[in-house]
């Protein structure tokens, strides 16, 4: 039986025309995502992972544009609605969560008044079960007194709990998928772990797909079921969360891995990669990645872009890591 | 939140009594006060009792206070001028003034607000770009430039509107109205549009700009995240957001339409305290312009804390004690 | 951030290339409004610099003046003399357009000297408020909430008033273009006060003055050679804005008649005079006054609306 994965992306690209020409935030990335899995979505700041979420829910900001690839939901493609046809499958089918839960929260507006509105609008129920069940999303998500707290506004809740009513809004109308970007970025370290269990949890329970984006390891690691990582608007490397961390094959990735502090690593001094992500307007020949890779060759400067399918269609490399060329870890 | 009342409650009094100390002193030194107070026909006997009243020779402050005490009741002084009481000349010609800025200020707010919505819904479109144009013209230009214009067009060239005065009033007790002939709402016409329009454009372009502001915000993104129709967006949401600043300069600026109404006044000639005003410039009649000085302070303090008060209704993140983090 | 490996060569360009080229010019370049609108500005203000040597007639030389040329219309010869004007004449027989040419002259200079006094005393009185702080800063930021209550135009009759109240009455006309200056200026001080003492705050706390303190340099010279160039960034920006504001305040004031006399009459004053004529059918008497203020006004707000968009960071 063929089991559709809820959200399939098939060689996006997505250009910003600027006055300096035309940028590639997203060049030809794919990866699916299946009911109940989390996918990892992780890279740099500026590394493209935002702007796909974006494109995916059609929420990108002019100028910039989907210019070619496909965007289906469990099955149909989206990539090409517009107006109201968009618009009713966003918090029905999918829905986003945002980085600051301060500012995803309108300040006039009661918790209740934002939840029920969403409620409202995309399941047929009347007003009094609307607020029935707002009042159910908050408790599932762990907001104590929910029936009283419902008619509060958002600045009376600590961040942590903010995040939390953000992400009831999120699920309230039952979507299939959920993009998270960046959820625990904004938030203390301390609650950070309490939001991504609860966002394990709740979409475990409900079979939601989730596009996790973020650029913290430790919450791939945790919560993640795969990973793509994301540089330079491409896609570098996408498997089994386990695999990549431990054993990865792009040397980006493992340069990450070598550079993110583990408990297990001991006290051993952090690797840094050698310069930094370059600019979208000044992408270098061949593999982006190439300049900074210590293990370059000519090809990598001189073949254009390597991809998953055509490399060994875990890594973005001409050149993927095998055992003994391991970096020390 | 009690504290802060009492806070701009004390500002406003410290305002009084500021704009006070300057109208006296106007009083005082530039030009004579017993002439200030008594006009040519008096009697030594009047001088006498006077000086005695204001103190003369007492300290700064005593007279100072006296003055205040005096405006308080009401009495302040003869107009150079007329020859007459500056309080029943204020009075007589304040309606006129009134009736002006209450029509222009409620035709630019209703105005300003919403082609201030359509421009900023519809900001893609011709005529919201043609709008904005325009509204251009209507911030640089003068005030005095429109009024002329204004008659230029609709009194020499069309002859369909007066070109000065309020037309015929009615008397109603101590109020003269112009609501209530023909030729008072004619009258009322062209000189509304000077003054409100100005007023009009910034409002506009401030609330579009609000509206722009508040659409690029991440809960309006979260909203649309959430399949919110984009008219509950830009009418639920949206509004509500935009509308909290724009009431504060709103407000702010329906007092300076008071001050505005001297300009539009001078123009068309209308009988109210602004025309009062210039004129007692001209003639360099002080007890007039101190007393209109310390009337629009009234004025204009009392809008200011109205509108600092309305604020506290519209924002409940204000209401919440100042200690628990607010903003 | 480090570019790409590949870098470019860098060529030997000149500063006046990179400057045609830098982002600010770049928007101005491709923005007609901003193009058009500074034209404009450049050729009235050109004009009326140089209107000594362009103005047909001197208009307020009573020798040059002949009652009979009173209400010539414009291109027309005058019926008893026969003299063209380019533009008319008024009552007085004052060729039009040389009186728009020193009413320019008159407006613009009251509007840059009216700016500039209000750029010194707000500039001066913000960086002592903000550098010296305790009462003086309390006592200047309360006067300017104070003045702040009432709209500029209002705060600059009340000094005109109170100005001319003061002066004898011989010598009013005389003095009232300085008088005019002074009210304009009095009441626009406040923006520069504040603007420049949050600015100054903001540096005061930064290391390169609390360095100069060490060594030992004296609160003046600190505040004059150190913060002051700092600070002046945002006030160029309001200076300009500012500018537009003081020149429609002048012609605002002067066509109420608490401005610039007839005698020596800016655009405003002009206007008024025009506005007797209006009925009775010497349309060019006002007409072109107020063409000339309208072009005025209209391309220095354009370019001043431009201008501040394009130095606003936050829309970059």
């Amino acid at each position: 039986m063929t089991d559709t994965p809820v959200l399939s992306v098939r060689d996006l690209v997505v250009e910003i025309p600027t006055r300096h020409g035309v940028l590639r935030p997203v060049d030809t990335v794919s990866y699916d995502i299946h009911a109940g899995e989390i996918l990892g979505v992780v890279g740099e700041s500026g590394a493209g992972k935002s702007m796909a979420g974006n494109a995916v829910i059609g929420l990108l900001d002019r100028p910039a544009r989907i210019v070619s690839g496909e965007v289906l939901l469990s099955g149909q493609p989206i990539h090409n609605l517009k107006g109201d046809a968009i618009r009713r499958l966003r918090g029905k089918k999918m829905g986003m969560i945002f980085q600051d839960p301060l500012t995803s929260l309108n300040p006039l507006l009661t918790v209740g008044d934002q939840l029920t509105e969403t409620i409202l609008e995309h399941l047929s129920v009347g007003q009094t079960e609307a607020r029935k069940r707002a009042i159910a999303a908050l408790e599932e998500v762990g907001i104590p007194a929910a029936a009283q707290r419902i008619n509060s506004y958002p600045h009376e809740f600590s961040g942590g709990m903010r995040q939390r009513v953000v992400i009831a809004l999120a699920l309230c109308a039952e979507p299939d998928l959920v993009i998270a970007d960046e959820p625990t970025t904004a938030l203390d370290v301390s609650i950070q772990a309490q939001i991504v269990a609860l966002l394990k949890r709740l979409c475990r329970d409900r079979g939601v797909a989730v596009m996790l984006v973020t650029h913290d390891m430790g919450v791939i690691a945790e919560a993640a079921d795969r990973v793509a990582v994301m540089y330079a608007g491409r896609l570098a490397e996408l498997g089994p969360v386990r695999e990549v961390l431990t054993n990865a094959h792009h040397p980006y990735t493992a340069g990450l891995m070598a550079s993110t502090p583990l408990a297990s690593q001991g006290r051993k001094r952090l690797r840094q990669i050698p310069g930094s992500m370059p600019r979208l307007g000044a992408l270098p020949s061949g593999c982006a990645f190439h300049p900074r890779c210590e293990f370059a060759q000519e090809k990598c400067r001189a073949e254009p872009g390597p991809t998953l399918d055509r490399c060994d269609g875990r890594a973005a490399c001409w050149f993927p890591l095998t055992d003994e060329r391991k970096v020390s870890a | 939140m009690l504290a802060y009342i009492i806070r701009r409650v004390t500002q406003s009094i410290l305002v009084l009594f500021v704009v006070g100390l300057v109208a006296f002193s106007m009083f005082r030194f530039v030009g004579d006060p017993i002439d200030n107070m008594l006009g040519q026909e008096r009697t030594q006997a009047d001088v006498e009792r006077l000086r005695e009243q204001l103190g003369l020779d007492q300290p700064f402050v005593v007279q100072y206070w006296r003055f205040l005490e005096q405006a308080i009741q009401g009495n302040l002084g003869l107009s150079y001028r007329q020859g007459r009481p500056v309080s029943d000349i204020l009075i007589e010609r304040l309606p006129a003034t009134l009736e002006l800025a209450v029509v222009s200020g409620l035709m630019a707010l209703v105005g300003g607000i919403g082609l201030g919505i359509f421009t900023a819904i519809w900001r893609r479109g011709v005529s919201a770009n043609a709008i904005m144009t325009l509204s251009l013209v209507g911030v640089s230009l003068p005030t005095f430039l429109i009024g002329i214009l204004l008659i230029y067009l609709f009194s020499v060239e069309l002859g369909w509107l007066p070109s000065f005065g309020r037309g015929e009033v009615t008397d109603l007790g101590w109020w003269t109205t112009g609501f209530l002939t023909e030729s008072g709402l004619k009258a009322l016409i062209l000189p509304a549009i000077t003054l409100g329009l100005y007023q009009m454009t910034l409002i506009m372009r401030l609330v579009r700009t609000e509206m722009l502001e508040v659409l690029r915000m991440d809960y309006i993104r979260f909203a649309r995240a959430r399949g919110i129709r984009e008219r509950a967006i830009n009418f639920r949401h949206a509004l509500k957001n935009t509308l909290v600043p724009v009431i504060t300069i709103t407000g702010l600026q329906l007092g300076s339409i008071i001050a505005f109404a001297i300009i539009t006044e001078t123009v068309f000639q209308w009988p109210g305290v602004g025309l009062l005003f210039i004129n007692a410039i001209q003639f360099v009649d002080i007890p007039v312009m101190a007393a209109y000085l310390m009337l629009i302070s009234v004025l204009f303090v009392g809008i200011n804390l109205i509108v600092d008060m309305l604020y506290f209704v519209i924002d409940p993140r204000l209401r919440a004690d100042r200690t628990q983090g607010g903003h | 951030m480090t570019d790409a490996a590949e870098s470019r060569t860098p060529a030997p360009e000149n500063r006046a290339r990179r400057v045609w080229n830098s982002d600010f010019i770049w928007s101005f370049r491709h923005a007609p409004v901003a193009i058009i609108s500074f034209v404009v500005v450049l050729v009235l203000v050109l004009a009326a610099v140089l209107a000594p040597l362009i103005a047909p007639h001197d208009p307020f030389d009573p020798g040059t003046l002949n009652l009979m040329n009173g209400f010539t219309a414009p291109g027309e010869p005058n019926a008893f003399t026969g003299d063209q004007f380019l533009l008319g004449t008024d009552d007085q027989g004052r060729d039009v357009f040389s009186t728009i040419l020193y009413g320019m002259r008159i407006s613009l200079f009251v509007g840059f000297a009216a700016v500039m006094l209000a750029m010194v005393i707000g500039v001066t009185l913000g960086l002592l408020a903000g550098y010296l702080g305790g009462w003086f800063e309390t006592i200047i930021m309360r006067v300017a909430d104070v003045q702040l209550t009432f709209p500029a135009i209002l705060v600059a009759m009340l000094i005109f008033g109170i100005a001319k109240g003061i002066t004898p009455p011989e010598y009013r006309d005389e003095m009232a273009i300085w008088v005019l200056i002074l009210a304009i200026g009095l009441s626009d001080w406040v923006q520069f006060a504040r603007v420049v003492r949050g600015a100054t705050l903001v540096e005061k706390s930064k290391e390169y003055v609390q360095a100069a303190r060490l060594i030992g340099r004296t609160p003046f010279s600190i505040m004059l050679r150190h913060i002051l160039p700092n600070v002046l960034n945002p006030v160029l920006v309001i200076a300009t804005i500012s500018l537009a504001l003081a020149i429609i305040a002048e012609a605002t004031l002067s066509f109420l008649g608490v401005g610039a006399p007839p005698t020596k009459p800016s655009l405003g004053t002009l206007i008024r005079i025009g506005q007797e004529f209006m009925f009775s059918g010497e349309w060019w008497i006002l007409f072109f006054p107020a063409l000339a203020l309208l072009a005025l006004a209209l391309s220095i707000n354009l370019l001043g609306d431009w201008l501040r968009d394009a130095l606003n960071p936050r829309l970059r």
